[in-house]
């Protein structure tokens, strides 16, 4: 219990991302732009855990996840939790599920496609595959594999 | 309010009667006979990049059932509209029409025009993306040609990978238990992204002569020169895929020839002459097929 205290220590306000995908960790904190947030921030990586054998752990202080971050997140890591802390409790878990419709997060690949060459244009996409997490652009069609997309 | 971005956009009974329909108009569309079916409506084409064929058999139809025709045919009569957005331009054209063909450059410019169009939106072809009455009027071609829809065997010849009106009128005729032979050479083979939604039998084959016999309709595309680095491998392989009259002895004698024109050199001229010849059919299709879709979407309700 004292290790794990040393590991992560209580948080009075803010974020806990649990359950991360191993290796994931760093590539969140670059996509959310966590740490140009200001707030301190702690990663964990390769942590054990019952669950899964190893996963990732992010701890962000004084800033609460929004909805669009947790989109993002959810394609990142499908099976992350959130929960938002405040005065050192749990006060809210948030669900983290990609969501059937995914705008303005992940640029289409397709460089001839309209939303890559219209002013005010979001990108927009349908989530096809609840298994491999596989999105298609709903305006060109591009289906793009979750290891590759190249989010806004 | 339906807009026709892609052929998915219509249901298989949607597709029978607008084939069916397009029957009846044949006389209409040679001008034989007189409609105003779509009398005092105007149909807008917005030519983002010339295409005349898709273009002129849109207003021929329009114009033959009493309807007309407002827009621009290509992008330099466009320059003013230079710096406004697509969306911007489509909603001041909706405003002026009961319909909107639009023709792109982009992929995906019909799906963005239809999100905010007051109107149906026709795509006539967006970028390397669909063209859903380029569809409808190969099916179209493909039943009065043949007399059926139901479990024919077609082959596909040429540029497979590339070639959009291959990819969807495959998708199509999928709902009607075709037997597909996907003939190219392997470099323009038809994508996986094509073959994976099909059910039904397709085989690929590198040589027509293989498969030749066994076909009902054959649908020719055009292999590119800018598809091949070397000038040299483009004229061994667009040699290898030429049809003319002497291949064509060992058809059956009912096999048709559809290719979506213009062609270049790919179906030899004395093929022409030969019953198997659909092509200036299918080219003249276009405007009856266009006809009954546009009495579809803004024609007045029986
Ligand atoms: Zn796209």
């Amino acid at each position: 219990m004292s290790e794990n205290l040393l590991k992560v220590q209580p948080i009075r306000n803010g974020t806990v991302i649990d359950h991360i995908r191993a290796g994931r960790g760093r590539k969140i904190l670059d996509i959310l732009g966590l740490s140009k947030s200001g707030t301190t921030i702690s990663l964990l990586v390769n942590v054990q855990s019952k669950k899964q054998k190893r996963k990732d752990m992010i701890k962000v202080e004084d800033r609460e996840l929004d909805e669009n971050e947790i989109e993002k997140l959810a394609l990142l890591s499908p099976n992350a939790r959130v929960n938002i802390i405040r005065n050192y409790a749990v006060a809210e878990k948030k669900e983290v599920k990609i969501p059937s419709f995914i705008s303005s997060i992940v640029h289409c690949p397709n460089e001839n496609c309209i939303s890559n060459n219209e002013r005010g244009v979001s990108s927009n996409f349908k989530l096809i595959d609840e298994e491999t997490h596989q999105i298609q652009c709903t305006y060109c069609g591009r289906k793009i594999e979750e290891d590759k997309l190249n989010f806004l | 309010m339906k807009h026709i971005v892609s052929i998915e956009d219509l249901d298989n009974k949607s597709i029978m009667g607008i084939l069916k329909r397009a029957k009846e108009l044949l006389p209409v569309a040679k001008g034989n006979k007189k409609s105003k079916t779509l009398d005092g409506k105007i149909l807008a084409t917005c030519f983002f990049e010339p295409s005349t064929r898709t273009r002129l058999s849109f207003e021929s139809a329009m114009q033959r059932l009493g309807g007309s025709c407002i827009g621009f045919a290509d992008p330099s009569a466009t320059s003013h509209l230079k710096g406004e957005t697509l969306s911007d331009a489509i909603r001041m054209v909706a405003g002026y029409s009961d319909a909107v063909v639009l023709r792109h450059p982009r992929e995906g410019a019909a799906k963005l025009a239809s999100e905010v169009s007051e109107v149906p939106i026709i795509n006539g072809g967006d970028g390397a993306g669909q063209h859903p009455t380029q569809t409808l009027l190969d099916l179209f071609t493909i039943k009065d040609e043949i007399g059926k829809l139901e479990g024919l065997k077609v082959g596909m010849l040429g540029d497979l990978r590339y070639g959009r009106t291959v990819h969807s009128l495959s998708q199509a005729l999928n709902r009607f238990n075709t037997k597909f032979f996907f003939i190219s050479p392997k470099s323009l083979a038809m994508p996986e992204h094509v073959t994976d939604v099909l059910d039904s039998h397709w085989s690929t084959h590198e040589n027509l002569k293989e498969v030749l016999g066994d076909l009902d309709v054959l649908y020719v595309t055009r292999i590119q020169k800018e598809r091949f680095p070397d000038l040299e491998d483009y004229k061994k392989v667009a040699g290898a895929y030429k049809i003319n009259a002497e291949l064509l002895k060992n058809a059956k004698s009912k096999m048709k020839i559809l290719h979506p024109l213009p062609r270049v050199d790919e179906i030899s001229t004395d093929v022409d002459e030969t019953k198997h010849a659909a092509y200036f059919r299918q080219a003249f299709n276009g405007v009856p097929v266009r006809m009954a879709l546009l009495e579809k979407l803004i024609g007045a309700k029986k």
